[in-house]
């Protein structure tokens, strides 16, 4: 069993910041999977409430950068409690950023209506699902505190942009081909540019976790971002 | 460069052994903190820095101090000598009560047969960062001055008798914040040119203030690194339970 602290009102202030970062990240999740499902289903009403989700999104992320703000100032944590805190205030950056992200992919399930309609690529499902596995086993890494499965979420990234670059380049092509098609392919690409930012937010996600657990600061060394 | 060596160091109070077998480098012109809960060795430790764990009833020590690689328990030491190259500082300010500022801070040169100076008295208030505050009331009573000044005035004490290492056991555990940021401030500023050890209970104190961070347990050395290292990825799981205030 892991040893508690002793002051235990501040074990509840930290375990309190671990729920609501890992709520707001099953939130986020469920953004990302039914902006897409939006997309491929053209349901605009889902593409709204994803739209509207984003709102709550916000509060959280303000909600928990005071009460990171107010651990720092009460209780000046050391050694893995700071990390802990220090590491939520920028997860929940990256939370926020995947969320306006998925709001961003919402936005074109709306302009799609107007286009011609398209069949969605099969890339784009397969790096939905890739990111959405990388965001669950990144937050679940944190909450175990599990460097292992972290970094298991870094190698998982390499596929997403693979994946990217492998529609792009099916995209262009397909634009050549067809001219009618441009707009609605272009947006698109974008979707896929997200997906695959999406998918870059989950490997900060992943390297600030490794840092949490070991105190080591793994960004920027094996991971040449796109 | 290395200013203590200390090699496998143990100390006992009677039969009871409060120190047990440290081995550390205390570096030059750097703070040095030591931390660790109530009992495990801390004071004690620095005490025996100017062999003034030997003046307790009953104590005793085992190990090698060197100072400058010479052994300060070595036969031929005075230790009132040596005190005056390692001077302390306690945890309450304790400036002589029927003394004014001036022979308070004169003190230590009376006691070691210098000749009374008042521009070593002037030098040693403007280190401690008190000359401003005093200057128009030399002669007024020490303990005249509040908690923070008076342990400025300590400082001063300890720093006119030209020490190459001052030792602080926990010298702001009485003083409000202000006063402790002073003292802070001081010994950003002292330890340009002196070697300093300080004991302390705050962690925060130890982390603002210090190079390097020892942590203490039951008489045990657990941990000594950079104290940015020791606060924010220790190695030992005793010192982070210690740090983040765990039980088990």
């Amino acid at each position: 069993m892991s040893k508690l602290h002793t002051d235990r009102e501040y074990e509840n202030e930290l375990n309190d910041l671990r729920s609501r970062l890992a709520m707001m990240a099953y939130e986020v999740q469920k953004m990302i999977q039914y902006a897409v499902l939006s997309l491929q289903k053209s349901d605009t009403k889902l593409a709204e409430e994803v739209i509207l989700k984003d709102h709550e999104v916000n509060r959280h992320e303000v909600e928990m950068d005071d009460l990171c703000l107010v651990i720092l100032a009460r209780r000046q944590p050391l050694g893995a409690d700071l990390r802990f805190v220090t590491i939520a205030l920028k997860m929940v950056t990256d939370l926020e950023r995947i969320g306006d992200l998925a709001v961003s992919i919402a936005n074109r399930t709306l302009k799609l209506q107007k286009m011609p309609a398209i069949q969605i690529p099969g890339n784009i499902l397969e790096m939905t699902h890739g990111v959405e596995l990388m965001l669950q086993l990144a937050i679940e890494s944190f909450l175990d505190a599990d460097a292992v499965k972290a970094e298991s979420v870094l190698e998982k990234d390499d596929r997403i942009d693979e994946l990217y670059h492998q529609l792009f380049r099916t995209l262009l092509k397909e634009m050549a081909r067809n001219e009618s098609l441009i707009e609605p392919l272009v947006h698109i690409q974008s979707v896929a540019k997200w997906l695959e930012r999406i998918g870059d937010h989950c490997t900060n996600l992943a390297e600030l976790v490794v840092f949490m657990v070991r105190g080591e600061n793994i960004r920027h060394m094996n991971h040449a971002k796109t | 460069m290395i200013k203590f060596e200390v090699k496998k160091l143990s100390a006992w109070y009677r039969d009871i052994k409060v120190l047990d077998g440290i081995s550390m480098p205390i570096l030059e012109q750097q703070v040095t903190a030591i931390i660790g809960p109530s009992g495990c060795g801390k004071s004690t430790f620095i005490r025996c820095l100017n062999r003034m764990h030997e003046l307790s009833e009953g104590a005793r020590l085992e190990g090698h101090v060197l100072l400058e690689s010479q052994n300060i328990y070595a036969p031929k030491v005075d230790p009132v000598l040596l005190r005056r190259r390692v001077g302390m500082v306690f945890q309450k300010p304790n400036p002589f009560p029927h003394l004014s500022i001036l022979d308070n801070v004169l003190s230590g040169l009376r006691l070691t047969r210098r000749p009374k100076n008042l521009e070593i008295a002037e030098s040693a208030l403007r280190k401690a960062a008190l000359w401003e505050e005093v200057k128009d009331r030399l002669h007024k009573p020490g303990v005249s001055l509040s908690g923070g000044q008076q342990q400025r005035l300590c400082i001063a004490r300890t720093l006119a008798v030209d020490p190459e290492v001052i030792l602080m056991d926990e010298p702001c555990s009485a003083l409000d914040p202000i006063a402790t940021a002073r003292i802070e401030d001081l010994i950003h500023e002292l330890r340009k040119n002196y070697t300093i050890v300080i004991v302390t209970h705050s962690m925060q104190q130890a982390a603002r203030v210090s190079n390097k961070t020892a942590f203490f347990l039951g008489g045990l050395l657990v941990e000594f690194s950079d104290t940015s290292q020791l606060f924010t990825s220790p190695k030992d799981t005793r010192t982070e339970d210690y740090i983040t205030g765990k039980f088990g």
